[in-house]
């Protein structure tokens, strides 16, 4: 699968919220895109990633 | 005979000449008079503060100090792909701070609603900054996509404050496109070149609807002063901030300014007569 356009391994089934927490990002902080949609917070723990997902996590940085 | 040199001595043993009586009684203080203001308000919300900042290019843990410096209520930040090992700006927000996310890095309509909710879905706030640019030299708004991306976003609830370049005709679109504010630039973006745009922006805000907000471009506490005397109802700024040598320093100056041209804006600014000197003493009783 793709994680912020990077080719990624996926070697078992796992939830967006499953991801996020293994790779170490900080839930709260992070809004999460699949396939171009906006997978919302409560949504995360049920909505399983596949071979073919495109998934953007992105969080606020500084800027004006 | 050489009359006395005016030494600090002579000036503190000169007697003050009596007070006059009737407009300002001896012992009493002139009262000062209040700014009487409205908040600036924003789809619905009130601020105090009529200085919005930018939230770094500095260090995070001068983020705090800034805020607080600035007395500002807003603060803007940017959306981009989440790296684990970066701190999150959030964490160095003071509490009570509106965000103002912008959708930097947009190209068009669609990319600046996709920012949008992506960022809402971060904040779980309302406001947007709408900024879609093409380039990189200029940085100059798309203010066509502008008003599309302006149309979309206040259809889903947003509070749509859209950066825009200042043409008056594309500021009234936008208001009916329906922006809560129009941010045009008073020059390139970054480039504290100040209010370049001036004669235009006045043109805006003589026929504004919404809340003029001027963003880019503001380089000093001066040039923010006149933004306000001019009618602005608020200032954005960024880059002069980050770029000062003393950064909450730099934050109250701009607080300071920015007050004080509401301030003149509100009490009136005399007439400026072009080539015509007007006396300011008596024209009469001349010893010649």
């Amino acid at each position: 699968m793709q994680v912020n356009g990077e080719q990624v391994a996926l070697a078992e089934p796992v939830s967006v919220a499953d991801y996020l927490e293994s790779h170490g990002y900080r839930a709260e902080r992070v809004a999460v895109e699949l396939d171009g949609a906006i997978i919302p917070r409560e949504r995360r723990a049920e909505t399983m990633l596949h071979d073919q997902a495109v998934m953007e996590i992105v969080q606020f940085v500084q800027g004006g | 005979m050489i009359p006395n040199p005016v030494t600090e001595e002579s000036v503190a043993n000169t007697p003050l000449p009596p007070q006059p009586s009737v407009v300002n009684p001896v012992g009493t203080a002139a009262p000062t008079p209040e700014v009487v203001d409205k908040p600036l308000n924003l789809g619905g919300h009130e601020f105090e503060s009529r200085f919005i900042l930018g939230s770094g290019r500095y260090d995070l843990n001068l983020i705090k100090a800034t805020v607080e410096h600035a007395g500002t209520q807003i603060v803007t930040m940017a959306l981009r792909r989440a790296q684990t090992t970066e701190n999150s700006v959030l964490d160095y927000i003071p509490e009570g701070i509106t965000l103002l996310p912008n959708t930097s890095g947009a190209r068009n309509a669609e990319e600046a609603v996709r920012i949008a909710r992506l960022a809402r879905e971060v904040c779980h706030t309302d406001f947007v900054k709408v900024e879609i640019e093409h380039e990189t030299k200029y940085l100059l708004p798309d203010n066509a996509e502008t008003i599309r991306a302006t149309e979309m976003l206040a259809k889903e609830g947003f509070v749509v404050m859209p950066y825009m370049f200042p043409d008056p005709i594309a500021a009234r679109q936008l208001e009916e496109a329906g922006a809560a504010a129009v941010m045009p630039l008073g020059s390139l973006i970054g480039s504290n070149m100040g209010l370049r745009m001036r004669d235009f922006i006045k043109i805006i805000i003589a026929n504004a609807n919404v809340p003029v907000i001027i963003d880019a471009g503001i380089g000093r506490p001066s040039q923010a002063c006149e933004a306000m005397e001019m009618g602005a109802d608020a200032v954005m700024a960024y880059t002069a901030v980050a770029s000062a040598g003393n950064i909450p320093l730099m934050a109250k100056a701009f607080k300071d300014a920015i007050a004080a041209g509401r301030a003149a804006y509100l009490s009136g600014l005399g007439k400026v007569t072009e080539g015509q000197a007007v006396p300011s003493s008596p024209t009469t009783g001349y010893l010649h």
